[in-house]
This record gives C-alpha cells, sequence and structure tokens, in this order.
C-alpha cells in the first residue's frame, strides 16, 4: 500500500505525459486528479497507522539501484512519522492543485503536459520524502527540481519564463554542488548511506576530525554544513534564493504546490530527517539558525513593497522558510516540522486565492492595477482572509486559541527565546520583526487587493513607475493588456473553490488540531525515532515574549491599513519619492544585479576567453597549425631555429606543463 | 559455445562490406548495412548472453598463431571490455538508419567505410595481442579519417588533418613502446603482459608516458581536445556518433586495459597529472561549451567534459572510481551519440547547425522537444538517467582518493546544466519567429525508430544498472587487487613517499584525525 502512494502519480504522469495527445485533455485531467486522490487517501491512511497510530516504521525495498564495490544504494520506500507528515502535505496540496488546475488551466491547449508534470513533480517529491537513503533522497531532490524547471517554463514562448526556468535550475545545481560532496562525505565516513545506519553511527562521530588543507575540521559539522547548501538552494535562503521569486513565472497552481507548499520544504525536511547528525553537530546548528533567522528577515523586508501579488507570497514563502531552519537551528526540530505542516495548507490557500484573483481580473498581477475587488469575489475575499489569518498568525496568545500559524510560529519564536543562546537571541529579535514586517506585507497586499478603490483602468499609476522595474510581469509579453472593468470580474467556478474551502479548513484547524502530537505533550509518541525531538527547552516564557508576535502581528495590520485604506496618497508619495531604502528593498537588497556581474557575465566571457584565446591561440598555435606553420616554414626553406620560434614554443610548453605538475604536486597531490 | 562468437563478431561487417563492393547500388548498399551491423548486433548480444559475469577473466578466447614470433590472433573479452563491444555493435545500426536519407554521394563508399570501422572497433575491444591491438587501434582512423573528408562539411579537410596529426603523433610513440614492451618481455601478449610481466618501476614510467601520448589524444583529455569539435563539426552525423560515442572510448579502454594493469606503479605516481588535466577538462571545456555558437561544437566540448570524469574517476584507483568511469564511457556513448543524432535531425532539415538559427522548435516539433530533453537531462547527469550514475561514482572515487579533486570536479556539475539548458532554450523554446522554421517538421517514423530505444536504453540505464555492474564489477575488483598487489611488489625495496593520498582515505573512514 505504500508503494502505491508513490506510484500512483507516476503512473498519471507517464499516462498523461505519453497518451495525453491520444485520450484529449479531459481525461489526461481526470486521470492524474483521481489517481492523486487516491493516493492522498492512503497517505491519510498510512498517517493515521504509521504516525498517530504507531505503527512500526516501514521499509518496503523497490529495485536495486546503483551497487559497486562495498557502494550500494538502492530504490526503497521507507515510511516513519516524518514521511508521514510529509506523504500527507504532499498527496494532499497535490490532489487539491490538481483539481484546482482543471478551472484555472481551462483555456490552456496543453493541459495533458500541464497535469503530466504536475503529477511528474508529485512522485519525484514522494521519492523525496519516502526515501531510505540519501542517494534516493538526491533522486528526488533532484527530480522536483527537474519538474519545478519543467513548470517554471511551461509557457516556453515567454523568454522571462525561460529565464526563470533556467535560473531556477542552475541556482539549486549550486546548491546541490554542497549536497553532492555532502553526499560523498557521508558515504567517506559511515561507509554507508542508508539513514539508519548513519543515524546510529553519528553519535560516535560526534568530536571527530579529520585533515583538511592542513587544517583539522569536525566531521559531522562538514557534513551538516554541506547537506545544509544543499537546503539553502532547494528552500530559498539567503544567498540562494534568487530563483523563487523569479520561478512565480510558472502558473499559479504551480507557484501554490511547489513553489510553497512542498518543494521548497524539501531543505526543510532534509535537516529535519538528519537531526540525528546535525544534534551532534553545534556549529553546524548555528549556522543554519543564523541563515534562517536572517532569510526570514531579509525576505520579509524585500516582501514589503513588491507589487507583483504573487512575488509577495513567494517572499513571504522564503521569509516563512526561514523560521522554519531558525527552528531547526535550535534543535526545535519538531517545530521546524509542524511549520512545515501548517505553512503548506494556508500558503497553498493564498497562492491559490492569489490565482483566483488573477484570474478574476483576467491575468493581471499587479496589485496597482487592483483593489474594490471583494464585492465582486467574495468568497476568494474570505479565503484569502483565512489565509492571511493563519499566516500572521493570529490567535489568543494566553487560552492558546488560534488558527494554524498561531500555533507553529510562537512555537518557533519561543523555542528561539528559550534556546537561551547568542544566536537564539539573535534569531529570536529577526523573527519578531519579521512577524511585524509579515503582517503588514500580508494586509498591504489584501487591503491593495480587495479594499479601496478600483484601479484597474487608470494607467498613469504604472507608466510612471515602471521605467526600471525590468523584470516587472507587465513588461513581459503576457499579453493581457486590457484590463477588465470592474463589473466584468467574475468569482472563480466552483471546481476552483472548493480547493481553496478544503485548504481553508486546513489552515484553521490544523494548529489547533495536531499541536499536541508536533510540538505538544504527545510528541514523543508521535515522532518517535524519525526525529529528534525536544531536548528539552523546558522554561517559563515571560509575558511580553508570550504577547510579542501578537502585538508585532496588530501593529503591522494597523501600519498597512493606515497607509493604504486611510491614506493611499502618502505610501503613493513614499513610492514616487524612491528613497534609498525603499529602492534598495524594492529591488531586493541588489542580489541579482550582484550576482550577474560577478558569476553570470564573467562565466560567459571566460568561456569565451578559453575557446578564443586558450583553444584557438594557445593550443591550436602551439599544436597543429602551428607544426603547420613550421613545416610550410621548413618546406619553403624559411625555417630559421635561432629566430627562436620553436624554442619559443617549446620553452612555453615545458614551463608550463612544469608549473602546472609542480603546483598540483604542492598544493592537490600532496599532503593535505 | 563452440562458435568462435568474438571473430563472427568482428568479421561480419567485413563480409557486409565485401557484399555491398557485390551490389554497390545506393539502395542495396544501406539494406546490406543495415542488415549486417542488426547482425551484428544480435551476435554481440549472444557473446553477452554466453559471458559468465561471476568470471573475472577472459572468456570467449579464440587463439591462433599469426605472423609468428609469438605474434598470435588472440580474442577474448571480460568484464571491462565485452560492454564495449555491445555498445559498439548496437550504435552501429542507428548509424546507418541516420544516414539512410543524409547521406546521398557515394553510399556504398559510405556504408563500406562503416562496416570497416565496426570490424576495427570491434576488434580493438576482443584484441589480447598488442599487434592486432595496435593494428586494429589505428586502422580504425583510416575510414575515420575518409568519413570526414570526404563526406564531412565545409572546412573537412582541415578537420582530419588536424585529427590525423593528433592521432599520428600519438600513435607513433605507442608503437615505439610496445616495440620496447615486446624486447624485454619477448611477448606481445597481453594476457600473458598482464600476468605473468612485471615492468620495473623506471621503465613503467617510460611506457607509461608513451600510452598516454596515444591515449589522451584519444580520450581527449585536456590539452590534446581541440581536433575534437572540429572533427564533429565536419563529420556527417553518423560520424559524429561513431567519434564520440565509440572511438573517443578506445582511449578509456586503452587506460583499462594498459596503463592501469601493466604499469600500475606509473599510474600512481602519474595520478595528480591526470587528475590536474581532468579537472582543467571538466571546468575548463565546460566554460567553453557555454560560449558555443554551433550545436555540435557545443555537444563536442562537453564530450570532453564528461572525458574528463572518466579520466578523473579511473586513476583514483578506487572500485568505485573506476567503475564509475566505465560506466560513464558507456552511458556517454549512448548519450552522446544520441545528442548528435538529435542535432543530425533538424541538421537535414535545416542545413545549419548555427544555435542563433533555430529557436522555437518546440511549437512545431513536440515529439523531437522531448527526446532532445530527455538527452540533454542525461548530459546534465541527472538522477535516474545514465548520466548520473557514472559521474556520481567517479566523483565518489575521486572523494576517496583526494577530497580537493572531487570539489573541483563538482563545479562541473553545475555548468554542465548551464551550458546544457542554455542550448535547449535556445533551440526548442520561445516563439517560433525565424520564416525559415515555419514549416519544419516533426520526427519521422525512420527518426523515432531511431531516437526512442535511445531514450529507453537512457532511462533504464539511470534507474536499473544491475546489468551493467552484474558484468563490471568482478573484473574492476580484479583489476584493483591485481594493481594494488603490482604496486605493493614495485614498493617492496624500497617503499617511498607517494602514499599520501591512501592515508587521508582511512582517515576518512575511521574518522580519527591522526
Amino acid at each position: 500500500m505504500y508503494a502505491t502512494i508513490v506510484f500512483l502519480p507516476f503512473l498519471g504522469c507517464v499516462i498523461a505525459g505519453l497518451f495525453g495527445r491520444l485520450i484529449g485533455p479531459r481525461p489526461s485531467e481526470l486521470v492524474t486528479t483521481g489517481l492523486l486522490f487516491v493516493s492522498a487517501a492512503l497517505s491519510v491512511v498510512a498517517f493515521a497507522q504509521v504516525a498517530l497510530g504507531g505503527g512500526a516504521t516501514q521499509i518496503i525495498p523497490i529495485l536495486p539501484w546503483i551497487h559497486s564495490g562495498d557502494f550500494a544504494a538502492d530504490w526503497t520506500v521507507r515510511v516513519d512519522g516524518i514521511t508521514a507528515v510529509m506523504l500527507v502535505v504532499v498527496t494532499g496540496v497535490s490532489s487539491l492543485v490538481h483539481l484546482y488546475s482543471i478551472g484555472y488551466m481551462h483555456e490552456d491547449p496543453h493541459r495533458p503536459r500541464f497535469f503530466a508534470y504536475l503529477s511528474l513533480f508529485t512522485f519525484a517529491m514522494l521519492m523525496l520524502v519516502t526515501s531510505n537513503n540519501f542517494l534516493q533522497l538526491f533522486f528526488g531532490w533532484e527530480g522536483v527540481g527537474l519538474a519545478s524547471y519543467l513548470l517554471i517554463g511551461f509557457w516556453y514562448t515567454r523568454p522571462s519564463a525561460n529565464a526563470a526556468a533556467i535560473k531556477a535550475f542552475i541556482v539549486n545545481r549550486v546548491g546541490d554542488f554542497g549536497f553532492a560532496l555532502g553526499i560523498f562525505g557521508v558515504w567517506a565516513a559511515f561507509h554507508t548511506l542508508d539513514f539508519d545506519a548513519v543515524f546510529v553511527a553519528a553519535p560516535a562521530m560526534a568530536g571527530k576530525t579529520f585533515i583538511f588543507a592542513g587544517h583539522s575540521v569536525d566531521i559531522l559539522t562538514t557534513l551538516c554544513l554541506l547537506l545544509f547548501v544543499g537546503a539553502m538552494g532547494k528552500s530559498a535562503q539567503l544567498g540562494l534564493h534568487t530563483w523563487l521569486p523569479d520561478a512565480m513565472e510558472g502558473p499559479t497552481p504551480v507557484s501554490a504546490l511547489i513553489h510553497a507548499a512542498t518543494m521548497v520544504t524539501a531543505g526543510v525536511f532534509l535537516v529535519c530527517r538528519c537531526s540525528p547528525m546535525f544534534q551532534h553537530a553545534p556549529v553546524a546548528l548555528e549556522f543554519v539558525t543564523v541563515i534562517g533567522a536572517t532569510t526570514a528577515f531579509f525576505a520579509a523586508s524585500v516582501g514589503l513593497f513588491q507589487n507583483d501579488i504573487k512575488r509577495v507570497i513567494a517572499y513571504s514563502t522564503c521569509s516563512q522558510l526561514g523560521y522554519m531552519f531558525a527552528a531547526a537551528g535550535v534543535a526545535a526540530y519538531n517545530a521546524a516540522m509542524f511549520h512545515l505542516f501548517t505553512h503548506a495548507f494556508f500558503k497553498a490557500l493564498l497562492f491559490l486565492g492569489a490565482g483566483s484573483v488573477i484570474h478574476a481580473v483576467h491575468h493581471e498581477q499587479d496589485m496597482r492595477k487592483m483593489g474594490g475587488l471583494f464585492r465582486r469575489i467574495p468568497f476568494t475575499w474570505a479565503m484569502m482572509l483565512i489565509g492571511n489569518l493563519a499566516l500572521t498568525g493570529v490567535g489568543l496568545p494566553l487560552l492558546g486559541v488560534g488558527l494554524a500559524g498561531f500555533y507553529s510560529k510562537d512555537a518557533i519564536i519561543n523555542s528561539t527565546y528559550l534556546a537561551g543562546t547568542g544566536v537564539g537571541s539573535y534569531a529570536f529579535t529577526l523573527l519578531l520583526i519579521a512577524a511585524g514586517m509579515t503582517s503588514f506585507y500580508s494586509w498591504r497586499q489584501f487591503l491593495l487587493t480587495f479594499h479601496g478603490r478600483y484601479r484597474g483602468l487608470d494607467h498613469q499609476h504604472v507608466t510612471h513607475s515602471d521605467d526600471h522595474a525590468h523584470d516587472e510581469p507587465m513588461d513581459g509579453d503576457r499579453g493581457h493588456q486590457h484590463a477588465p472593468k470592474l463589473e466584468d470580474v467574475h468569482e472563480s467556478p466552483l471546481v476552483m473553490l472548493v480547493p481553496l474551502a478544503v485548504l481553508a479548513v486546513g489552515a484553521v484547524f490544523a494548529g489547533m488540531a495536531f499541536t499536541h502530537f508536533f510540538v505538544g505533550d504527545g510528541a514523543h509518541e508521535f515522532w518517535r525515532a524519525s526525529l529528534v525531538v525536544g531536548s528539552g527547552e523546558e522554561g517559563h516564557l515571560p509575558l511580553w515574549v508570550e504577547l510579542g508576535p501578537l502585538v508585532v502581528t496588530i501593529a503591522g495590520f494597523l501600519i498597512a491599513y493606515y497607509y493604504y485604506i486611510l491614506h493611499p496618497e502618502i505610501a503613493a508619495a513614499i513610492q514616487a519619492r524612491r528613497g534609498l531604502l525603499y529602492l534598495f528593498l524594492y529591488n531586493k537588497w541588489y542580489f541579482d544585479e550582484l550576482y550577474e556581474f560577478l558569476f553570470v557575465k564573467p562565466a560567459m566571457r571566460l568561456g569565451r576567453f578559453l575557446w578564443k584565446r586558450g583553444d584557438g591561440t594557445v593550443i591550436d598555435g602551439l599544436g597543429p597549425d602551428g607544426v603547420a606553420a613550421r613545416v610550410l616554414d621548413a618546406a619553403r626553406g624559411a625555417v630559421k631555429l635561432q629566430t627562436g620560434y620553436v624554442y619559443h614554443y617549446a620553452l612555453a610548453m615545458l614551463l608550463g606543463v612544469v608549473a602546472l605538475v609542480t603546483w598540483f604536486m604542492m598544493t592537490l597531490g600532496g599532503k593535505l | 559455445m563452440s562458435l568462435p562468437l568474438l571473430s563472427l563478431c568482428t568479421f561480419v561487417p567485413l563480409v557486409g562490406a565485401a557484399a555491398i563492393l557485390l551490389n554497390p547500388t545506393p539502395n542495396s548498399a544501406r539494406w546490406i548495412a543495415l542488415i549486417t551491423t542488426i547482425v551484428t548486433f544480435i551476435l554481440s548480444l549472444m557473446v553477452w548472453a554466453a559471458f559468465n559475469p561471476a568470471d573475472p577473466g577472459f572468456q570467449l578466447v579464440e587463439k591462433t598463431s599469426w605472423l609468428g614470433g609469438g605474434i598470435s590472433y588472440h580474442m577474448g573479452v571480460d568484464g571491462i571490455s565485452m560492454l564495449f563491444v555491445v555498445l559498439t555493435a548496437g550504435l552501429m545500426p542507428f548509424c546507418i538508419a541516420a544516414s539512410w536519407e543524409s547521406v546521398q554521394a557515394r553510399v556504398a563508399e559510405y556504408m563500406i567505410a562503416f562496416l570497416v570501422l565496426e570490424t576495427m572497433m570491434i576488434g580493438v575491444f576482443c584484441a589480447l595481442d598488442l599487434v592486432l591491438f595496435y593494428v586494429l587501434f589505428e586502422g580504425g582512423l583510416i575510414p575515420m579519417f575518409l568519413i570526414i573528408g570526404i563526406w564531412g562539411g565545409k572546412r573537412r579537410v582541415y578537420a582530419s588533418f588536424k585529427f590525423f596529426l593528433y592521432t599520428f603523433v600519438g600513435s607513433v610513440l605507442m608503437l615505439l613502446a610496445i616495440m620496447s614492451m615486446y624486447w624485454y618481455s619477448g611477448t606481445t601478449d597481453i594476457v600473458t603482459l598482464l600476468q605473468g610481466v612485471h615492468f620495473p618501476v623506471a621503465m613503467q614510467t617510460w611506457l607509461w608516458m608513451a600510452f598516454f601520448a596515444s591515449f589522451a589524444v584519444k580520450m581527449p583529455m585536456w590539452p590534446v581536445h581541440t581536433w575534437l569539435p572540429d572533427a564533429h563539426v565536419e563529420a556527417p552525423t553518423a560520424g559524429s556518433v561513431i567519434l564520440a560515442g565509440i572511438l573517443l572510448k578506445m582511449g578509456g579502454y586503452g587506460f583499462l586495459r594498459f596503463s592501469l594493469p601493466m604499469f600500475p606503479s606509473a599510474s600512481e605516481t602519474f595520478g595528480p597529472l591526470v587528475f590536474t588535466l581532468s579537472i582543467v577538462a571538466i571546468i575548463y571545456t565546460s566554460l567553453v561549451a557555454l560560449a558555443q555558437e554551433d550545436m555540435k561544437k557545443l555537444i563536442a566540448y562537453s564530450s570532453v567534459a564528461h572525458m574528463g570524469f572518466v579520466t578523473m574517476g579511473l586513476f583514483t584507483l578506487t572500485h568505485q572510481g573506476v567503475e564509475g568511469g566505465i560506466f560513464q564511457m558507456l552511458s556517454h556513448g549512448v548519450v552522446s551519440g544520441a545528442l548528435f543524432l538529435c542535432v543530425g535531425v533538424v541538421y537535414d532539415r535545416m542545413h545549419t547547425r548555427e544555435i542563433a538559427a533555430y529557436g522555437g522548435l518546440v511549437n512545431r516539433m513536440p515529439l523531437y522537444a522531448a527526446c532532445f530533453m530527455v538527452f540533454t537531462l542525461a548530459n546534465v547527469g541527472l538522477p535516474g538517467t545514465s548520466g548520473f550514475i557514472g559521474e556520481f561514482l567517479t566523483m565518489l572515487g575521486a572523494f576517496m582518493h583526494n577530497s580537493w579533486i572531487a570539489i573541483f570536479a563538482a563545479t562541473g556539475v553545475i555548468l554542465s546544466a548551464t551550458y546544457a539548458l542554455y542550448l535547449y532554450r535556445r533551440v526548442i523554446f520561445g516563439t517560433l519567429v525565424k520564416p525559415s522554421l515555419q514549416a519544419i517538421q516533426d520526427l519521422t517514423a525512420r527518426e523515432i525508430a531511431i531516437l526512442a530505444p535511445l531514450v529507453v536504453i537512457t532511462i533504464l540505464m539511470g534507474v536499473y544498472p544491475k546489468p551493467v555492474f552484474d558484468v563490471t564489477t568482478p573484473a574492476v575488483a580484479k583489476l584493483i587487487a591485481d594493481n594494488k598487489m603490482a604496486r605493493a611488489v614495485d614498493h617492496a625495496p624500497a617503499s617511498h613517499a607517494p602514499k599520501v593520498a591512501d592515508n587521508r582515505a582511512t582517515q576518512i573512514q575511521t574518522g580519527d584525525g591522526r
């Protein structure tokens, strides 16, 4: 049964992908969606059996994969507590997104391909979470990256979509560079890639070192940091985050499924899955917290002034992932997983809600052209309201009642405070500020979209501020130049609204219902060996810490309300003035420009240089062309050895070889 | 099994070539060539079936005296060479099919050249005598030289000249080495040389360098790689497939058959040099690939980078490194061959390989786009495709040997994604704006029949590589063990320095930081 969960989406992918043109779009949609719902139902059963019911860890061998000498890695389906949670999240959101897409994509001529990609993604993600070793996890890791690449670039005629797709794949590959080295290191250290064997041996490895480049380096710290580099790429953490906002070029259901609820959380899953290793690598943990907290702050700050409704949510996702890492870094892995769980509901809800808005206003994504929509699309309005309440973590701290985000986010903020370390305080401070900013950008987005005056038909807003926003979608070739009249804005069809409603139920109750199991007294029984649970950060929270998140959330809302409802002219003036801080935030701290300058352009220039000069002038010049020329010279009787041509070449070649080899022996081949 | 399967495999193509001589009309030449190559492929599969994977030694051995003086016609395969025979025989029918319509001039001669080439290539992998090996190894150059020089593009003379110059210089040195091996040991029998002859360390050094000169050119390794892009660009599609798919593998095979087992200490000593050149190849040629404007050149440079992984893996002298290197060669044989076939598909339609002349092909050629995508991903080394396994194992081996090497090599993984996807984007994605492309047709039934099996093999090898590993594992284990033992003999009198890398590897395993 557990293997069925994984392979049903694959079956759907094969049917829609290979026979989609034969059977037509509607059967493709129904088959993939139907199979996904079966898979989701089975996942719920698995969740009940393994996580809630206390069943044993299931390990089901599928096929042998790579066996080379003493190296072995097989295809396996493993289901334990943490996997069961992921199964529910992945298949749950995926099936709803499949359903939603039937409505959202109904005009697209390539629906079989779209659904095949969605199912392919789901399959790869399931392979990732059910893996029993690092290598299959890597397969799923790259597989979801591929599906993400294909779906971001789904509308392949758009140059911006193609660019975003490649960017996503390559930035992820940078992370995978670290991940792959981490896997090599795990094998070097433990001589196995199987999770159980590695995790059992991990405590004994604590504190051991190896010599690298003349320094003694802690093994587990190194391995964990390398694995975390992979996680940073997949989960869009600071430095490797630049692909995620651009990934919004993909269709909105894709953003909901891949770039909010599931794939981007794979990094968090990786860290939690490897918690038995991270637990013995305190330096790596501190690094995780610092990166996570900084990302949470950074992304929230960039989200403050974005104008694209999807980009706001994208930065919000980036920021929330930072929260999860911050928690994992202070060893509150279960809090991280809890937030991953609840976040999947409300962030998918927000994205699909945004998709409903975009659908309603004829594929406009610029919030400056929205406003006052709530009368026309009240259901979507209500769904987005719930999503925002859940995201901002609204609840009553002292009673302990609230929406999903309230439980998980407060659990994270509290755990950083209770960590009692310098890094913990750093995280606590940043996360608290970020919570305020989250509230501001969420409500800003909400108010700009649904309240105030409808601005779809006035164009002057756009033209004057667009002169340099080169990557804004409306500069692309979306071809939806005609904003609808407000009366023409209509609520989405039922097939799109039902998934919203289901997710809304999750966004309201997921925290309340599961807090006991994820982070409460039932946690040990719930997670068992699949996760390192609460190394006992028991402690008393001062009242101000407990109330802090709520206070900053309310403050964020009030500020947003003041600027965007009471005095919209002030907000416009701030944007128009283009102050330094505004530009810095609006341009995303200039990461893209920096990378373009540091990596992209130099790589192309270097490539051209090596080709023309290296291959052309030097190698061919010294080699065949040079020899040919000399031969010709000789034939003409014009060779003059004493003029030095031949000697120069010979000498240069010799010196080069000697230098190379020497350098190599000294630095690489020698003692490390 | 009393049939001389290996000789049959080797010489059936020659029989086919003779048959074409008798029926030199274009159509009969095509059909004879196709049938001959398919028969050869079936014979090679019979070799695989008759092969006992558990036995690490040579099998299906045939031996008769030949030129006298201890030189014999000695054929046989082991776990290292057997799959290359299958690969060669397996790629050939695709080459013939791919040339079906694109070659219209001198069809009979073209098919004969390919069949003779096949005989030479299969013979190289089966030969167990140095002289036989050398004759076939160098003999293979001649048909290839002709294929490029006669059926090639505009600069075919320059390209074939360059190809010849490089390989010729290398082979002269190898011939000298073979002669001195004969003088020293009194035999040219490879099995005897492998088992009974032990060259002194100083001599190993010279022999290793001479063989290296030949194999490094064939691989090709940086900096003797520049003949390859030119040769590929000018060669007809099927020529490129054979060049990338088989001829490049002869260098790697040579390292496995000669350098590693016969000159073990020299292989260890020169390891750092090979690693440096491999890493330079991986990074340098990947960057160069990024800047290419010609589809074939880009894939050619990517081949050099992929071969860098092979040489890196082989000289780690770890099980994973060597086996990964073999797997990488087999996988690259399929994948790069398929990529060149993909280029051939659009070249046949548009008669240009310039990337800028394309764009938006997916709009009219969805099937083509899908096939091309699979091979691009395999080239990038995506897990689940054949390209991943070789890259992964070679890097794993390198990491065990010296983590620096793996760190540098792993950057190639980022770069390969960059150039491959960038190529794909420029050719396939986007809007179809060029007027010349408006009427371009998707794959024909013949082209589907060519590409579909390769897609299946690429994925199958990536998901279930066990049949390959079953064959290679015992032979690789033996190679490593023999190599280690021979080095121990070399080091026995006065054990000296270069064992640092080994120490380090054990340190990581045991994890204590002495």
